[in-house]
């Protein structure tokens, strides 16, 4: 629609914008909370995931220069501004899960940039017990531990030819 | 009675204008707190009301939201501007993601360096003109109704209308090619909350001056 990818086709419809993907399938298979109060609170969580992982997924587009910067960027808001967040929400209510009380998109995704996180430093999750926990406890759910084994439709991380590939059909 | 919902911003439209939009739209009066001083900003941050330590904050129906979209999403399922079921909704969503996606490198751009802002308000205006309007023309187009989606008036009328003025403020003549969406900005603009919104003395800010990237790059400490 916007000369642009992700697109996904279903129900008979080309959806574009990954938000409106993403909140189409959550809704469709009931990963989005029991209301609009949830709901919101599930937007608010993975709002913040998203601007901490566009700013991982554009690393590799990142000048050399800049670099080294950009990487401290990342670890610093990582330790101070996110992960403290999303540790004192479950420590708020010592529930399994973010919201609910019930499994949600939020926490899939919060798992999925744990796994990017770990990717640029290992550490940074260290001082995070209830982080570390639910990483355990998403990772162990049938569908999910399924989709992180090899040979699953999950995708590494990208490489410097498949980079300069995109960067021709792209045009960047 | 319900208490108002009540914003947290800088004196100015950023990314809390779209929100302002929704609720003038929603006939809905809200309370705003407006930071002149990096002491009513750290005041507000250290309550732990601001979960990524980010404004906008809007406080409503006993929640302390933040993030942009998050807040607009709720606003737009509670006074009924996001469609009446799931397909209207994800049309919404695109939608609007679309006009966000013109919008936010605009507001952005007053932040930047002479050259960058020069660059990054000529590459809006291109987009609009190549992108993104063209799109909406033709969703009026095919299916020849007053509104985006679903025969009835939505988040994504609301937010497109505000795209529009937003960049004929830079570009006067940028509906030129558009007739529908010509159409489209008077109808909405004729609506009567949007016309009052609209007006002198609304609570619709300006566009973004120097006095404004000051007081923001002072608080923000940037």
């Amino acid at each position: 629609m916007f000369q642009q990818v992700p697109m996904v086709e279903i129900d008979g419809m080309k959806l574009v914008q990954t938000r409106a993907i993403l909140n189409y399938i959550a809704s469709k298979y009931n990963l989005y909370g029991k209301d609009v109060k949830e709901r919101a609170l599930i937007d608010m969580y993975i709002e913040g995931m998203t601007d901490l992982n566009e700013m991982i997924l554009l690393l590799p587009l990142t000048p050399p220069d800049q670099k080294d910067a950009k990487v401290a960027l990342i670890k610093e808001r990582t330790t101070n501004r996110y992960f403290p967040a999303f540790e004192k929400v479950l420590k708020s209510h010592g529930q399994d899960y973010l919201v609910g009380n019930r499994l949600s998109r939020a926490d899939i995704q919060l798992v999925e940039l744990l796994y990017e996180v770990e990717e640029v430093d290992p550490s940074l999750i260290a001082n995070f017990p209830l982080l570390k926990a639910l990483k355990t406890r998403i990772s162990n759910l049938p569908a999910v531990k399924k989709f992180l084994q090899p040979g699953s439709q999950r995708k590494p991380p990208i490489d410097a030819k498949k980079l300069e590939e995109a960067k021709k059909i792209f045009k960047f | 009675m319900a208490a108002k919902p009540k914003l947290y911003y800088f004196p100015g439209r950023g990314r809390m204008e779209s929100i302002r939009w929704l609720l003038a739209a929603a006939g809905v009066e809200f309370e705003e707190e407006l930071f002149e001083t990096r002491e009513q900003y750290e005041k507000v941050q250290k309550d732990g009301r601001l979960l990524f330590g980010q404004v906008p904050l809007v406080e409503i129906d006993g929640m302390a939201l933040t993030q942009t979209r998050a807040i607009l999403s709720y606003l737009a399922a509670k006074y009924d501007f996001y469609g009446k079921d799931l397909k209207e909704r994800v049309r919404i969503d695109m939608y609007t993601d679309g006009t966000l996606d013109l919008m936010f490198p605009i507001m952005a751009s007053p932040f930047q360096p002479p050259k960058e802002k020069e660059e990054g308000l000529a590459s809006a205006v291109k987009k609009a003109k190549t992108r993104y309007f063209p799109v909406y023309e033709k969703i009026l187009k095919n299916h020849g109704e007053d509104f985006l989606v679903g025969n009835k008036f939505s988040w994504a009328d609301i937010q497109l209308l505000e795209a529009i003025l937003m960049v004929e403020e830079m570009n006067a003549s940028v509906l030129s090619d558009f007739p529908l969406l010509k159409a489209f900005k008077a109808r909405i603009s004729s609506i009567p909350t949007i016309k009052k919104f609209l007006q002198p003395g609304s609570q619709r800010k300006q566009p973004p001056d120097s006095h404004y990237v000051e007081l923001v790059k002072n608080i923000l400490q940037i």
